[in-house]
């Protein structure tokens, strides 16, 4: 009996995460273009995108290592963009903590922005779903998601391998990024955030060992909490 | 193309690898459901949204393309890729827009 619930939660997830294949879907396939115009063989691509698993770390360390960026700031400024993932991490916690740790072991690498976003909803709307059927419903998320990415890896780094470099493929790096920004605008907050990390960038960018990204972006993070921090207390203000 | 000397692409995949997991295993591993402190969660928050943006704006300025001389063009391009995702909040709308606006530059600067 309980066999059969959190079968069918695993078939549930894979069901809701299917969709997000084709998000997934292109961008691996971008990053295995661009890790091959950046050099790399099909080996290197699909290594990096299984061990890393986290697009915008990838693409992050990626544009960092063709600018000759040292070592440790390629490191920060890729976890600090993959920082939202511990967030995910602790907000899944109260749901999937008392799961026995090999399971919480192996879930913590199927923690992406997928996964997490599909499976925070379903456990809130659904508090009578039992630990494993959670379990189930999670790894199902990411059923076809991270088989997605890794096969979009290999064939965009075999494409990769025979774009001509006029093609000027370097500025689509950029626009990638762009295209997931956007999205995570949602509040005034966030908007200051990336208006300061933007202004801040300019004149940083001549700061030695890319420092510049790691001083706009801390710049950019205080902006967020501070407008955040305002807003908050115009609200109560207002009410009051 | 500059490649990418092996050592220190290694070195970089590693050390993301090691330390993209313990980000993600940090809190559903260890800490369990203790609370973090509110300042900080505060600042995590806007991450993504502040380093992303620090990284991008240097590229969009100075295009790799042109070798470094700042252009109008792709600055509108970016522009554009930017304010689809903002205001449709689809990624894959936005990718589709700048990607088809790149392609409409790379056709008219020849």
């Amino acid at each position: 009996m309980a066999t059969t619930t959190v079968k069918s939660a695993f078939w549930r997830g894979l069901r809701d995460g299917a969709p997000f294949v084709l998000v997934s879907g292109p961008f691996g396939l971008l990053f295995g273009v661009l890790a091959a115009e950046a050099g790399l063989i099909v080996p290197e691509a699909l290594t990096f995108s299984l061990a890393v698993f986290a697009g915008s770390a990838q693409f992050t360390a990626l544009q960092l290592m063709q600018e000759n960026a040292p070592i440790l700031i390629v490191l920060i400024s890729a976890l600090a963009v993959n920082l939202r993932v511990a967030m995910y991490s602790a907000s899944l916690t109260p749901y999937l903590g008392a799961a026995p740790l090999w399971q919480r072991a192996i879930a913590a690498y199927f923690t992406v922005d997928q996964s997490y976003a599909l499976s925070i909803v379903k456990f809130e709307s659904e508090p009578e779903m039992s630990v494993p059927e959670r379990m189930a419903y999670f790894f199902g998320t990411n059923g076809l998601v991270a088989p997605g990415w890794m096969v979009a890896t290999i064939i965009g780094a075999l494409i990769g391998a025979q774009v001509p470099e006029s093609w000027g493929l370097d500025f689509v790096l950029p626009l990638a990024f762009l295209a997931m920004i956007g999205p995570m605008l949602r509040t005034p907050a966030h908007l200051a955030a990336c208006f300061v990390a933007v202004v801040t960038a300019l004149p940083a960018a001549a700061l030695p060992y890319n420092l510049g990204l790691i001083v706009a972006g801390l710049a950019g993070m205080m902006a967020g909490a501070q407008a955040e921090l305002w807003l908050e207390r115009r609200l109560k203000e207002n009410r009051a | 193309m500059n490649t990418l000397d092996p050592i220190t692409l290694w070195t970089v995949i590693i050390g993301l690898a090691v330390g993209s997991y313990l980000l993600r295993f940090a809190f559903i591993g260890l800490v369990g459901g203790r609370a973090m402190p509110d300042w900080l969660m505060r600042h995590l928050r806007y991450t993504a949204v502040a380093i992303i943006p620090a990284l991008v704006t240097p590229l969009v300025a100075w295009p790799a393309p042109t070798g470094g001389t700042p252009s109008l063009p792709h600055v509108a391009v970016a522009a554009i890729t930017l304010a689809v995702g903002y205001f449709t909040k689809h990624v894959l709308l936005a990718m589709g827009t700048g990607a088809a606006s790149f392609v409409l530059l790379l056709y008219f600067s020849g």
